[in-house]
């Protein structure tokens, strides 16, 4: 039995829900599933980028799985435009980690739970907070 | 407001523990009074499930915040449920004391 995937962490779900081409030909009603994990991965490579090892640790898993991931979303963008296909972006493996900061002062990590104002590190009440 | 910090020992001079579920001691304190107790984490010898077990005494207590070395999965799942703030702290030279300095 293979392992269990591990989940990947993506801090932002995509902004839409799908890309449609406008095609000459007659359409087709295919689409590719492009994974939240997979446009997060070519989101940190290529629109922030960031170099395997730093995205791969991001997103809590290995440089050869972020790989594989990264490879995956690039091949189903190319199919997509190449075969004038829809793209919808699907759940896949993902979780969220979008209350996490990170102080940029004593490098502590914390999470923000909701109903919780005032943003600033619990440990050295500094206001320098990055998102992670 | 209450915090737990996870420790190695019962007293103020114990060094921090990183470990969440297997913390030998929770140290809860409490900001308002300026007080901090400990007690004995049962499940830190545990066979499985310390994380989540520790999560639940948490919730039980009322503590608004955790901090520790690094929270398990299903630790974060119920934390974050539940409206408690986590905080990573990687620094396992520090004593409770000097945490506790730090939060005041």
């Amino acid at each position: 039995m293979p392992r269990k995937t591990r989940p990947r962490k993506v801090v932002e779900p995509p902004k839409f829900k799908a890309y449609k081409p406008v095609c000459l030909e007659n359409e087709n009603n295919e689409c590719i599933e492009l994974f939240y994990e997979e446009y997060e991965a070519l989101k940190l490579a290529d629109y922030d980028n960031m170099n395997h090892c730093d995205a791969a640790k991001l997103m809590d898993i290995s440089r050869p799985t972020f790989a594989r991931i990264y490879e995956a979303a690039r091949r189903k963008i190319a199919k997509a435009l190449v075969e004038c296909k829809e793209i919808k972006a699907v759940y896949g493996n993902a979780i969220f980690d979008k209350n996490w900061f990170q102080c940029t002062l004593c490098k502590t990590r914390f999470s923000q739970p909701e109903g919780l104002e005032l943003l600033e590190c619990p440990i050295c009440k500094a206001k320098e907070i990055a998102k992670m | 407001m209450k915090t737990i910090i996870t420790a190695t020992g019962n007293t103020e001079d114990a060094l921090f523990d990183l470990r969440y579920g297997r913390a030998k001691y929770f140290c809860i304190y409490d900001k308002e009074t300026n007080s901090s107790k400990f007690i004995k984490n049962e499940h830190a010898d545990a066979q499985g499930g310390a994380g989540t077990k520790a999560a639940e005494q948490t919730v039980e207590l009322g503590v608004k915040q955790v901090i520790s070395g690094d929270f398990g999965p299903k630790a974060k799942e119920i934390l974050e449920k539940f409206n408690i703030q986590m905080v990573v702290l990687n620094d396992d030279t520090s004593s409770i004391k000097d945490i506790i300095n730090k939060i005041k």
